[in-house]
């Protein structure tokens, strides 16, 4: 194991920016459905990529193709800059950890993990010495004499999982791997996964629709949206720094307030909201005059009395609580402003003395932020209804399914 | 009978608290009456075996085999002793093996063909791969028999092993059929993703997982060439296979041999039917993987 280490480490440093997968205006239609939309990404050596999205948004199909279960419509696919088109999935280097698992049920848990060896035809001597050490790394040395029906799901997760990891493959693709598995179990699994990506140096291509498995995991998250990779960016970026209004509202709670921008020269924007404040923030790619939508992250939102004045730094806007509800870490505050929309307002709970402070439901209240904490959107070309800010409350932003919600009429509007 | 326990438990509630030993009563009427009925059908089934196994012992002295005469072991002592048996029952191995093989092949084929892959014949095809099951033998037989004679074909040995194999295909397909639609394609995908050429994946995954239908296809194709009369009766020229022996023997005489060869034949099958059923308790058994279950 050492040496594929050092070789794989080499082959890094003497490959230089060559990037280990590389998509090009790749598309996949399947009949009238679009599965994969023009999709192009440069996925670096050793980097811990994910494809993020919610059901159905060609992410799976997005794998496959790389896979080379799939030949794509359009565009290309090169691994490690070989074109890969035409070439059968058998040939191709990366390996799958597939959502089913697709242990073979006729072999015991040794044999499923030899079978990509035996296939290449490394001698027997290496393959159980490999074979050990691949299980004895994913804590299953016990079970090798085991059918995959006798192990549980966490077992059989780490047997597929050691299964392509035993092959060292250049690149592993893997599908939602930790989803059919309980919180804890799918926690211990997320570090370890991370820990044998970082020890062996493989490129990981890993699909989710759990964004905070996501921003936990990856170097970089693409975010996909009914095939249209709609950002590709570093976790704190897609979270701080969302490009669109899908973006912003299927990673973390959406906070989004409407407005237009009044100036717009390059740098910070000038963006006047449409509950009468205006405000300085980061926007790219915005002109003035046009429509938007700004961003502020629940827990940067800072909640003061409605008398008590804002620093002179700091916009604000003034609200009414709707709700407060006590999470433990923290509580959160769902505050509807002037035009209407609703906002999650996340308040740490420092101290009981300053938790007996807080504002309840039907006070007025005031919230404000730093000017680098808000950023704006552009609209899409449409405005998304009252839904858009209210999908804020802590449950759903564990849902990713369910804050994907506010904008779709964005992106129906886009698809006409 | 069931009637009566059937009514038990329909009566009050509290009736039924206070006499509980009324109610397990019914119950256990109810598990008796299932083991009687079950034990009459199985008699039923076994008893016509039964007298061919018992009367392969009858110390005949008739040409027929009919009427009980005494114990005697001396037809087991030479159970081939009938000029022509030998070389019938020989006829009928050789052609049930071969259109076994032939058809298990043709059938596996045919049946992945039928479940994998769209193509325009493939409705046709579904349709027809019934046929041969539905027609009555008769009318098979006689429709092969003008076929080959509007052919030239000279009735014999190949033309009964291809009438076995065209209906043998039949129950091939149909069984291999249903053990494949509920396949898990991804399990092959695992395979090629893994390095394996399609033949190997086939080696290697389809086919052991199919294997149990495959078998049990196998079986079934076997056993209906083995015993089919109608059919290779209209087909078989002076070739002469078992069934056929029995049939032109029974006109004459029936030796205690026919029965000795039936009981070694129903031996043979009762093995293949336990080695069937315990092989489809274990791929039962290896199908059941529970993915969703979660750690211990
Ligand atoms: N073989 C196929 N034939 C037809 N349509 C397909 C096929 N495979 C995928 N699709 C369609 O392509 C789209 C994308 O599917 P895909 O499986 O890639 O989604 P996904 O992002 O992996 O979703 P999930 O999170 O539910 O797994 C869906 O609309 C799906 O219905
Ligand atoms: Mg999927």
């Amino acid at each position: 194991m050492e040496r594929t280490l050092t070789a794989s480490s080499d082959s890094r440093a003497a490959g230089g920016p060559l990037p280990s997968v590389r998509l090009v205006g790749v598309t996949k239609r399947f009949g009238d459905v679009v599965a994969v939309d023009h999709v192009s990404i440069d996925i670096a050596r050793g980097e811990f990529f994910t494809l993020l999205g919610p059901s159905g948004c060609g992410k799976t199909t997005t794998l496959r193709l790389i896979a080379g279960f799939e030949e794509p419509t359009e565009g290309t696919i090169l691994v490690d800059g070989v074109d890969m088109e035409g070439v059968p999935a058998f040939r191709r280097p990366p390996n799958t950890v597939f959502q089913s698992y697709a242990l073979f049920p006729h072999l015991s848990v040794e044999e499923n993990v030899a079978f990509g060896l035996r296939r290449k035809g490394v001698d027997k001597k290496e393959i159980a010495r490999r074979v050990g050490e691949e299980l004895e790394l994913v804590g299953l040395a016990g079970e090798r004499k085991r059918k995959p029906r006798q192990l549980s799901g966490g077992q059989q997760q780490r047997v597929a999982l050691a299964r392509a990891l035993v092959n060292r493959p250049a690149v592993l693709l893997l599908d939602e791997p930790l989803g059919a598995l309980d919180l804890k179990l799918r926690k211990n699994l997320q570090v370890e996964l991370k820990r044998i990506q970082r020890e062996v140096g493989i490129t990981f291509v890993y699909v989710t629709h759990d964004q905070e498995e996501a921003l936990t995991m990856s170097d970089r998250i693409a975010v996909m949206n009914r095939g249209v990779v709609e950002q590709c960016d570093t976790p704190e970026a897609v979270y701080d720094r969302p490009r669109t209004t899908f973006v912003a509202g299927f990673i973390g709670v959406s906070n989004l307030m409407p407005g237009v921008v009044v100036s717009a020269n390059g740098g910070p924007a000038r963006v006047r909201l449409d509950s009468g404040v205006e405000a300085t923030a980061q926007a790219d790619g915005l002109r003035s005059g046009e429509r938007c939508w700004a961003v502020v992250r629940p827990e940067k939102l800072t909640l003061l009395s409605a008398d008590e004045p804002a620093p002179p730094d700091r916009p604000s806007v003034r609200g009414l609580v709707e709700s407060s509800l006590y999470l433990g870490t923290a509580t959160q505050f769902v505050v509807r402003l002037p035009d209407g929309v609703t906002m999650t307002v996340l308040v740490p709970n420092v101290d009981e003395e300053a938790r007996r402070r807080l504002p309840g439901a039907g006070d007025d209240v005031r919230l404000s932020w730093a000017t680098q904490h808000m950023h704006v959107v552009r609209e899409e070309g449409s405005r998304v209804g009252e839904g858009a800010a209210t999908s804020g409350d802590g449950q759903r932003a564990q849902a990713p399914g369910d804050s994907a919600g506010p904008a779709e009429p964005a992106l129906t509007e886009e698809g006409k | 009978m069931t009637g009566t326990t059937v009514a038990q438990p329909a009566a009050p509630p509290a009736a039924g608290v206070r006499h509980p030993g009324a109610l397990r009563a019914g119950r256990w009427l109810l598990d008796q009456s299932l083991n009687v009925f079950s034990g009459l059908v199985i008699v039923y089934l076994l008893a016509p075996i039964a007298v061919i196994i018992w009367f392969s012992f009858n110390d005949t002295h008739s040409r027929f085999n009919f009427v009980w005469q005494g114990f005697t072991l001396k037809h087991w002592k030479d159970p081939f002793g009938v000029p022509g048996l030998l070389d019938a029952l020989k006829v009928s191995i050789e052609i049930a093996a071969l259109s076994t093989v032939i058809a298990t092949a043709l059938g596996t084929m045919m049946a992945l063909a039928l479940v994998r892959y769209q193509f325009r014949a493939r409705g046709a095809t579904n349709f027809f791969i019934f046929l041969p099951l539905a027609t009555p033998e008769i009318v098979l037989g006689a429709s092969l028999l003008s076929l080959f004679l509007s052919l030239g074909v000279n009735t014999g040995f190949n033309t009964i092993l291809i009438a076995h194999v065209m209906f043998n295909i039949s129950f091939v397909v149909v069984t291999v059929r249903s053990r494949l639609i509920g396949f898990d394609r991804s399990l092959e995908e695992a395979a090629q993703d893994l390095g394996a050429n399609s033949i190997q994946t086939f080696v290697r995954v389809t086919l052991p997982l199919i294997a149990p239908g495959v078998l049990a296809a196998a079986l079934l194709a076997f056993a209906l060439s083995i015993d089919d009369f109608v059919i290779t009766n209209f087909n078989s020229g002076s070739t002469v296979t078992y069934p056929l022996f029995i049939w032109g023997a029974a006109r004459v005489s029936i030796p205690p041999q026919v029965n000795i060869v039936a009981t070694m034949m129903f031996v043979v099958t009762l093995i293949a039917a336990v080695l069937t059923v315990l092989q489809q308790l274990r791929a039962e058994k290896i199908a059941s993987v529970r993915p969703e279950q979660e750690a211990v």
